[in-house]
């Protein structure tokens, strides 16, 4: 029997065991929706905005592993999507989206809402892909498919022509594929390994550098075990967080332009620096040339590129995190012999002095409210629960990575590469769908809020209790604090007072609100907001200059810290 | 430094814009870009000549590779091969320049591809220097226009 392109596309996403789409419909893609209405095995999610669709699977692919799913408009509708596609690419999430567009025989013509949308994602997408032959269609779903949850992940696009959605042809969805060009490298070499091992076993101060990459590869309990094994301390990245325990003894917390005094000092005397899934990014590096300056540096990514890209690596090793890391791990136990604990005493000595000298901290009798107090609050009452925690972008972000304990993988997303003001809030939509039954947590700026808040509408349709902290300091606090430090308090366009009264506005929606503006309220607004059945919007009024240290001036080298 | 990379990638729409955009993105510059199908099915070959220090190199023959759409990567640095360029170049000629365009182009064993009563449209090949000389040469006496290739590369076959 001859399938339309539009239940081609509904058969296909079914073998690939699509729980939801997101997005808006539109005149290119009324003929996907009108398959997607006949069925119900699929759910479509109606947001209030493109770019937040893109983020809902992307905040869904987080938490679940699994690629989550876009379905957008032709031109204005594919465009909206490009910043959550280029936050996807950033950060290697796997998501893939579904453009419409114009009839085949109208691209080019400049149509109504037509966009060269394909051309425009070629450098925000790991593949992208314009279908011009109902009969390609199901080899290009699962090539998409494919392509984007395999070696480095990334967003895939598929342009999908109105007039292929109608279509006819027979459906058959491959078992299998092969594409010459691509053949992602998952086993290091056996040699290498072994060589990155006695670097590692001979070390006297060695250090874990661990990325997002360790997240997306499922290597979180290598590394776990690889650390105790052989006593060497951990730091991560921002996206690294959760792929190591925080509240361990080898745990450094954060490194980078706002990690944590041990993490940095550890980085700049450690001689040898393991990196895994990471890519040695400005935000870590500080001033390159002064980065790990004692250090050998050993590299474990899937994506070649990244290494030696931005600091000269000693020991590349190309494979998956987690495949590497067990043949390393097995190797090491030629070493078993030796006492780790007496070995790595020196080091692991002065890292607990570090340990100890300026830990974060805020002032504790500041009477009204401090973000990190809100935010150790929010975890001393969900440490238990299994919550899922999305930021914004900005100082809140900052804190919420220095501040909340975090001890599992996927539990924390956060824009990191690109910095998406407006990704919290939509991700944690799209994670609530995932983390059914269990709490997710937004934690926003009042500016990054306001740059997807149209989604509460979305909140209410599905009725997701999806919790938002707003920490409300009335700035565009990072640039502030910037202008603070750097221009001579000199707050060009960061005062945003004006704004709405965000209790009004959750309760227009019919949505639980409270505002709170002082410390004593604290405690008893999270436990409230964490009892409530529903969405809740907290509106939690803070010190309004109040500054994220430690701080590493952009382009300063990593141990150059401004401490208060 | 300069380096010439060959890279045979799938015959596809987009392959040559995903190749140019890695290069602009990225700011690496290409100095020329040759690209045709090859005799193998659905494949062509692009020759880029690029340059760069050696990190810069590194990543560009990295970032090459790694474009679904690339089967493979050559590099020409260190191993001996054989790089060729053609050019046509059209002449202004009169009565007083003709024989000395001639000339020229025997000396260089060129070949005259068109004649007309003003002009003589010259076929050229060969590396990029003997380009660059017989160019130096026909300046003087007044080119019309000029169409390049950009160089195509291979590596030598080891002579046992």
């Amino acid at each position: 029997m001859k399938l339309t392109g539009s239940q081609i596309f509904i058969e296909s996403l079914k073998k690939e065991d699509v729980e939801y789409i997101f997005g808006i419909p539109g005149g290119a893609i009324i003929d996907l929706h009108d398959e997607l209405y006949k069925q119900d095995e699929i759910q479509f999610i109606l947001t209030r905005h493109e770019q937040a669709a893109v983020h809902m699977a992307d905040g869904y692919a987080r938490v679940t592993g699994k690629p989550g799913v876009a379905l957008l408009t032709s031109g204005p509708g594919a465009t909206n999507g490009i910043t959550g596609i280029a936050t996807a690419y950033m950060d290697s999430i796997p998501i893939i989206v579904f453009t419409g567009q114009v009839p085949t025989p109208l691209i080019g013509n400049d149509a109504f809402q037509e966009a060269d949308i394909v051309g425009m994602t070629r450098s925000c997408t790991k593949y992208n892909f314009l279908v011009k032959d109902v009969k390609d269609l199901a080899y290009t779903i699962k090539k998409a498919f494919y392509i984007a949850t395999t070696g480095r992940p990334g967003p895939v696009l598929i342009d999908f022509p109105k007039d292929i959605q109608v279509a006819k042809t027979d459906f058959s969805y491959p078992e299998t594929i092969h594409l010459r060009g691509y053949n992602p490298t998952y086993h290091g070499n056996l040699k290498q390994i072994k060589k990155v091992a006695k670097a590692i076993a001979s070390a006297k101060k060695p250090l874990l550098y661990v990325g997002g990459g360790t997240i997306l590869s499922g290597a979180h309990k290598e590394v776990q075990k690889l650390a105790k094994k052989l006593k060497i301390p951990v730091f991560t990245t921002l996206m690294g967080i959760g792929a190591y325990p925080e509240d361990d003894d080898l745990s450094l917390g954060m490194a980078g332009m706002h990690g944590t005094f041990r993490a940095n000092m550890a980085i700049q005397y450690c001689d040898l620096l393991i990196s895994i899934g990471a890519r040695f990014d400005d935000r870590i590096t500080g001033k390159v040339s002064e980065f790990a300056p004692n250090a050998k540096v050993a590299h474990i990514d899937i994506d070649p590129t990244s290494i030696s890209k931005n600091i000269h690596v000693d020991y590349p090793l190309v494979g998956d995190a987690k495949l590497v890391l067990k043949e390393m791990l097995s190797v090491l136990d030629e070493y078993n012999k030796i006492d780790w604990d007496e070995v790595r005493k020196p080091w692991l000595k002065q890292i607990d002095k570090w340990k100890n000298e300026h830990k974060l901290a805020y002032n504790t009798d500041e009477e009204k409210i401090l973000p990190q107090y809100v935010i150790e609050k929010l975890y001393e009452i969900t440490k238990d629960d299994d919550a899922v925690i999305t930021t914004e972008v900005g100082q809140h972000q900052m804190w919420v990575a220095q501040f909340y304990t975090f001890k599992k993988p996927n539990r924390f997303l956060t824009s990191g590469g690109l910095g998406t003001m407006g990704y919290g809030f939509p991700a944690g939509i799209g994670a609530q769908f995932a983390h059914k039954n269990k709490p997710v947590y937004v934690f926003a700026g009042d500016g990054s809020f306001q740059m997807n808040e149209q989604e509460l509408a979305t909140l209410v349709a599905y009725d997701k209790p999806v919790k938002v902290i707003i920490l409300n300091n009335g700035f565009l606090g990072m640039v502030r604090q910037w202008q603070d430090l750097f221009y001579g308090k000199r707050y060009a366009a960061t005062n945003i007072e004006v704004q709405p009264s965000f209790v009004k506005l959750a309760e227009s929606y019919g949505i639980k609100a409270k505002r709170i503006t002082k410390k004593s309220e604290v405690e008893d607004a999270l436990l409230e907001m964490k009892n409530y059945k529903g969405p809740y919007i907290l509106d939690a009024v803070i010190v309004r200059e109040e500054n994220v240290y430690p701080m590493v001036p952009a382009g300063a080298p990593i141990s150059n810290m401004l401490l208060t | 430094m300069k380096r010439i990379f060959s890279v045979t990638v799938e015959n596809e729409s987009g392959v040559l814009s995903r190749v140019a955009n890695l290069f602009s993105a990225r700011g690496y510059n290409i100095e020329s870009l040759n690209v045709a199908p090859i005799n193998e099915t659905n494949l062509s070959r692009m020759t880029i000549v690029t340059e760069g220090d050696e990190a810069i190199l590194e990543q560009i023959g990295k970032q090459l590779n790694k474009l679904i759409d690339t089967i493979k990567v050559t590099e020409y640095g260190d191993v001996p091969f054989v790089e060729r360029e053609m050019a046509l170049i059209k002449m202004h000629t009169d009565l007083g320049t003709r024989a000395e365009v001639l000339r020229i182009v025997d000396i260089f064993r060129g070949k005259i591809v068109d004649v007309s009563q003003d002009s003589y449209t010259i076929e050229m090949t060969g590396d990029s220097n003997k380009i660059d000389a017989i160019l130096n040469l026909l300046e003087p006496l007044g080119i019309k226009e000029l169409a390049r290739t950009g160089k195509v590369a291979m590596i030598r076959e080891n002579k046992k």
